[in-house]
């Protein structure tokens, strides 16, 4: 009988060990580090960095009402209500029975709240909200649950990040862990913290959401980029930003 | 040991068809073009002088898609001595005449600043158009590389 | 919405000093040379012309071509006169034009 238990307990630890939480990189870096000084200057100057624009459009966007509804009307001045909010997403949202992007929230506003259609995926008025939103939380650390319905989601997503994917036959792990710092292609390979979106990337000379910088990946890798909105996606946002947990938020940030 | 050679094999061709597909545009596949003419037509034939001008670049840019750049022409910038118009050319770009900038002695400085775009490594040259039918010439060379995990700008 | 741009000036300057004005305009300058994701040519579309005007007066002008980065970023040196509206208008290759102003206080020396 107490063999049998000791057997069981040292069975329940073996399954423990192997579930235990994957390392993280140290010391934590953002986005920015991995930046050329004067992709950080532009990130830095509030008036140049285009993303400012977006920041803009969204501050419009919140006060203007869509039939009879704008964000202001309930969550008064983004300043007070939204400050930290972006920092906790993804997150579980009861309503939609899913762990949410922030995008993703914003528009379940828009169809629920506003009776409005969906803002299009990458389109300059959603992103324009996203980047108003997020500015909000600069300064920032990360801090998303995990815990209880959001558990799933990030294991999901941790799995992904472990998964060899594509022609180039590479998961997250072997380039954003084992390969941090070192050169590929002329670019220097960054620890891959969420820290700094929506964000203006040079190579798409507009701004872009996480969701189109992950789908980069995939194709950086030669694999079949999932669809906006894929659970695969905001699984992956989870887990990221739970690897980034502490890292303070940067948003709106540039990128090469 | 077959095996080993072939498993290598295979990835390096994958990661060379990668590498082949994730740079469409190498740094010098565009073909520089002769911008005497261009020079010409500001001119209007007439020399001009070399120097007198800063050009800000970087030696190094990372994205050819939005690199900083600066100007700074030496001048009194008054009524009857001053820069009217500093003309941007950048000789790989596929319409080279990249900008031009109108100026005066309500400016105060003949200084400019914006992003420009740089089809690949190469000379960018600044002419300014100065009072009294004068023209400066300078030039400065940049090498662009290209990012690794390109989208090609699909969403 | 229309075409938005930003634009900065320092709040004060003194008479005859030269002050900067910054200017951002949310804009793609589509070169005419990307691809869509049908390998269809996304047409040309740049912001062709921009100028600044100081209490009615024009004192900067630009005529940028697709070498100009997208969402199109200038600064340039005015010298302060008197106080006054800075207004910098654009435009566009499709007709679309945006305008943007900010008042410059002109303190003595």
């Amino acid at each position: 009988m107490r063999r049998a238990l000791l057997a069981g307990l040292l069975g329940v630890a073996a399954i423990g060990a192997q579930a235990a939480e994957p390392a993280r990189p140290s010391p934590l870096k953002e986005g920015s580090d991995f930046q050329s000084a004067d992709v950080r200057a532009l990130q830095a100057d509030d008036f140049a960095n285009p993303m400012a624009l977006w920041v803009a459009r969204g501050e419009t966007l919140w006060g203007e009402a869509r039939n009879g509804r704008s964000c202001s009307g309930c969550h008064g001045r983004a300043e007070a209500s939204m400050k930290g909010v972006a920092a906790r997403y993804p997150r579980w949202d009861a309503g939609l029975g899913r762990v949410v992007s922030l995008p993703e929230r914003i528009n379940a506003c828009v169809e629920r709240q506003q009776d409005a259609p969906r803002l299009a995926a990458e389109s300059d008025d959603l992103l324009g909200i996203e980047a108003y939103v997020a500015r909000q939380s600069r300064g920032i650390p990360l801090a998303v649950s995990i815990d209880g319905p959001a558990h799933p989601a990030w294991e999901a997503g941790r799995a992904l990040y472990f998964t060899r994917i594509g022609q180039l036959n590479l998961a997250c792990t072997q380039c954003h862990d084992r390969s941090w710092g070192r050169t590929l292609l002329g670019e220097t390979v960054s620890q891959g913290h969420p820290t700094g979106w929506p964000a203006y990337r040079l190579e798409w000379q507009r701004a872009g959401s996480l969701e189109r910088r992950l789908r980069a990946c995939f194709n950086g890798v030669r694999a079949a980029m999932p669809p906006y909105g894929s659970p695969d996606l905001v699984a992956l946002e989870l887990y990221l930003a739970w690897r980034a947990q502490g890292l303070p938020l940067e948003s709106p940030a540039v990128r090469r | 040991m077959a095996r080993d050679v072939a498993m290598k094999r295979r990835a390096f061709l994958a990661a060379g068809a990668a590498a082949i597909v994730a740079r469409p545009l190498a740094a010098d596949a565009q073909e520089v073009h002769d911008i005497r003419p261009i020079v010409d037509a500001i001119t209007g034939g007439a020399a001009a002088e070399e120097g007198g001008i800063e050009i800000g670049l970087p030696a190094l840019a990372e994205n050819g898609n939005s690199i900083p750049f600066t100007v700074k022409v030496a001048s009194p910038m008054n009524e009857t001595d001053h820069v009217a118009a500093i003309h941007v050319i950048a000789e790989r770009n596929p319409r080279p005449v990249v900008a031009v900038f109108h100026l005066g002695p309500w400016s105060g400085r003949a200084e400019i600043a914006t992003r420009i775009r740089l089809a690949g490594t190469q000379k960018v040259t600044v002419v300014a158009a100065l009072t009294g039918n004068r023209f400066r010439i300078a030039r400065k060379e940049v090498h662009v590389t290209a990012g690794a995990c390109l989208d090609e700008g699909s969403l | 919405m229309s075409m938005l741009g930003r634009l900065q000036v320092p709040p004060a300057v003194r008479r005859g000093d030269v002050f900067e004005v910054r200017v951002i305009v949310q804009h793609p300058m589509e070169t005419g040379f990307r691809r869509d994701m049908n390998g269809r040519e996304i047409p040309l579309n740049i912001v062709d012309r921009l100028a600044c005007t100081y209490g009615g007066r024009e004192v900067f002008r630009v005529e940028p071509g697709s070498g100009i980065s997208a969402n199109p970023y200038f600064v340039f040196p005015v010298v302060a006169s008197a106080s006054g509206e800075v207004a910098v208008e654009w435009r566009d290759d499709r007709g679309a034009t945006g305008r943007v102003t900010a008042m410059v206080n002109v303190v003595e020396s």
